[in-house]
């Protein structure tokens, strides 16, 4: 019931845009749509739709890829060395993962201006990986943690050295933690609005999220065109979910010891 | 195969020693078990052979060459984990076949070194299955095989089959040292099951509190414990070892109604021990029921546990309490008071926790 409520804003603008330019503005409001795609085309051809498609995908995706890589490697680290201070350090990334966004734009922004990296795909990656990391490594460790430690002794005696043993047996076994870390960073990459506004100012380089808020012009409301483009911005994300979620739930590491 | 060497090995846990200056040797092609109560340090000993501890002091070697400073891949063992640690995400053939793919074998040695070693263990209808759909037994068979694949130059078992049940656990064992006796691997073996320690063991240390207790054949271990401890840990059901002292002016050892007369366990030398405490270790299976002359004390039988074979009747005397085994066609009865007696040649004797004689 709670689902069918919160998907019922999604249907709507779904089916908007697949409307016809007089059919939005009807009154009464006709629920059955004309199944035109004229909204479709003018995202695209006078908004640009694909281009902010295209921005989001790269954008999105570095950010993901960058923050596993790193993630797997600083998650495998604090589970697996004997630090005392590793539970501290993971406590610390939790605060730090807690802060509002408002709190470090300032500072992000005066980075990458010095950089000169304002206006560039590695500036808004860089400050999402800052972002997504903590999550990541986060999701990583548990992961990491049930795995049991002698399955890596193996390959170490096997012949792994400890990166071998990493790629070859540890993340194979973590690879439904892997995804699920993977999928959230990069959900929360594609919807990101506030870092993209700040940071990305050319509109050649802007996002989804910011395209679409700019779609509206001074005196016009294009209803249909940002029903189009929302459309276009959720289906990745569903497409996405769907096709990994068998790997997430899928649990590997069964069977591996006594059990 | 190779010949190991330890010598004064030692491994602190912080302020903790687990081991100290462990010394001893496996010859080339020789089944040595490593045997004690769990928390003796056994594990970690294995551990350190294998390179997956660094040691706090001392030296290992295989074949003259030092091995504890090199990381374990390089050190050429081969380790069968107690919970087996096969790679889930592979085959059983690709669990075999892990080891010789990083050694860049070519495929054809690999596919005939698998199936070789599947052949031995009985699972070659199991090779394009994985880990999960395995039961307890076959997944045992997989690590073991898993090791075999890479003829290793020794072969480390840390209770391989302390997680099968008891049946099964016996046939595993005669195949355990059926496969020994066909490869004539150099293996060092570790268990708290004296049982497993003496059907396999060709050379038996027993380790308690991170020392060397013992070592030796399983027999000499069995018939001349060098201590309380190996001959309570050795042998089931547990001998018995009696406190007592040993008279000022004769060879009799006393302690409470029970008295031996050790003048040939003892024949030479009893006066240095006149007046001084000892114990005193005797089998349940050497404990005799006895005339009237020769007894060395009075016993009430409290309870009698009927195994078919045979019968372990625990005995009261006074304070003491005391177990013997005796045939199962001897007529005996709860309540009955009975006399007891031994061979002298059978008896164990100990001073100042050490064996006398």
């Amino acid at each position: 019931m709670i689902g069918a409520l919160s998907l019922l804003p999604f249907l709507w603008f779904v089916l908007t845009s697949v409307k016809s330019a007089g059919q939005i503005t009807a009154i009464p409001p006709q629920i059955m749509p004309a199944f035109h795609a004229d909204f479709y085309r003018s995202a695209v051809s006078e908004h640009g739709l694909f281009r902010y498609l295209a921005n989001s995908v790269i954008v999105a995706g570095s950010t993901t890829l960058i923050s596993i890589a790193i993630g797997a490697l600083a998650a495998y680290a604090l589970t697996r060395f004997r630090f005392s201070w590793a539970r501290s350090c993971l406590m610390l990334l939790l605060a730090i993962s807690m802060f509002p966004q408002i709190s470090i734009a300032g500072p992000v922004w005066k980075i990458l201006s010095h950089l000169g990296w304002l206006n560039t795909y590695q500036g808004i990656s860089a400050a999402y990986v800052s972002l997504s990391l903590p999550l990541a490594i986060w999701i990583l460790s548990t992961f990491f943690r049930e795995l049991p430690y002698e399955i890596e002794e193996a390959a170490l005696i096997d012949g792994c050295s400890r990166l071998q043993a990493l790629r070859k047996v540890v993340l194979p076994l973590a690879a439904p933690g892997l995804f699920t870390a993977a999928i959230l960073v990069f959900i929360h990459a594609w919807n990101e609005f506030f870092f993209a506004l700040i940071i990305l100012t050319n509109s050649n380089l802007q996002t989804l999220p910011v395209g679409i808020a700019l779609f509206p012009g001074e005196y016009t409301m294009p209803w249909g065109e940002i029903a189009a483009a929302s459309t276009m911005a959720t289906l990745p994300l569903v497409v996405l979910t769907l096709l990994f979620q068998r790997r997430i739930i899928r649990g590997l590491s069964a069977g591996a010891v006594k059990g | 195969m190779a010949k190991l060497a330890v010598r004064n090995l030692t491994k602190t846990f912080g302020a903790n020693a687990v081991l100290r200056e462990i010394s001893f040797e496996v010859a080339d092609g020789e089944f040595c078990v490593l045997l004690g109560p769990s928390g003796c340090g056994k594990t970690t000993l294995l551990r350190l052979v294998a390179g997956l501890e660094e040691a706090s002091g001392g030296m290992i070697s295989l074949d003259g060459q030092r091995i504890d400073d090199l990381p374990p891949q390089k050190r050429d063992v081969a380790f069968v984990f107690q919970s087996y640690a096969l790679y889930p995400h592979m085959s059983v053939y690709e669990n075999m076949a892990f080891s010789l793919r990083l050694r860049r074998l070519p495929e054809d040695g690999i596919r005939q070194r698998v199936r070789e070693a599947a052949r031995l263990l009985e699972i070659e209808g199991q090779l394009e299955q994985k880990p999960q759909e395995l039961s307890g037994g076959q997944r045992q068979r997989v690590a073991v095989g898993r090791a075999i694949v890479r003829q290793p130059k020794i072969f480390l078992f840390d209770e391989p089959l302390s997680n099968l049940d008891a049946s099964l656990r016996a046939s595993m064992r005669v195949e355990l040292a059926r496969l020994h006796r066909r490869l004539r691997a150099t293996i060092l073996y570790i268990t708290h099951d004296q049982a497993e320690a003496m059907t396999l063991g060709e050379k038996i240390i027993v380790l308690h509190e991170g020392k060397i207790q013992q070592l030796g054949s399983s027999s000499a271990i069995y018939r001349r414990p060098a201590n309380p401890f190996v001959g309570r840990f050795v042998g089931s059901p547990q001998m018995n070892l009696i406190e007592g002292r040993l008279d000022e002016k004769r060879a009799v050892f006393r302690s409470g109604g029970l008295e031996i007369d050790l003048s040939e366990a003892l024949s030479e030398g009893w006066e240095g021990y006149a007046g001084k405490a000892l114990t005193v270790g005797i089998r349940p299976e050497d404990l005799l029921f006895a005339g009237r002359d020769d007894a060395w004390a009075q016993a009430e039988v409290e309870i009698i546990e009927d195994l078919g074979s045979d019968r372990f009747v625990h005995l009261r005397c006074g304070e003491m309490e005391l177990l013997a085994r005796i045939p199962a066609h001897m007529a005996v009865n709860r309540g009955e008071v009975i006399r007891l007696t031994g061979k002298p040649s059978r008896l164990h004797l100990f001073h100042q926790g050490k064996r006398v004689q």
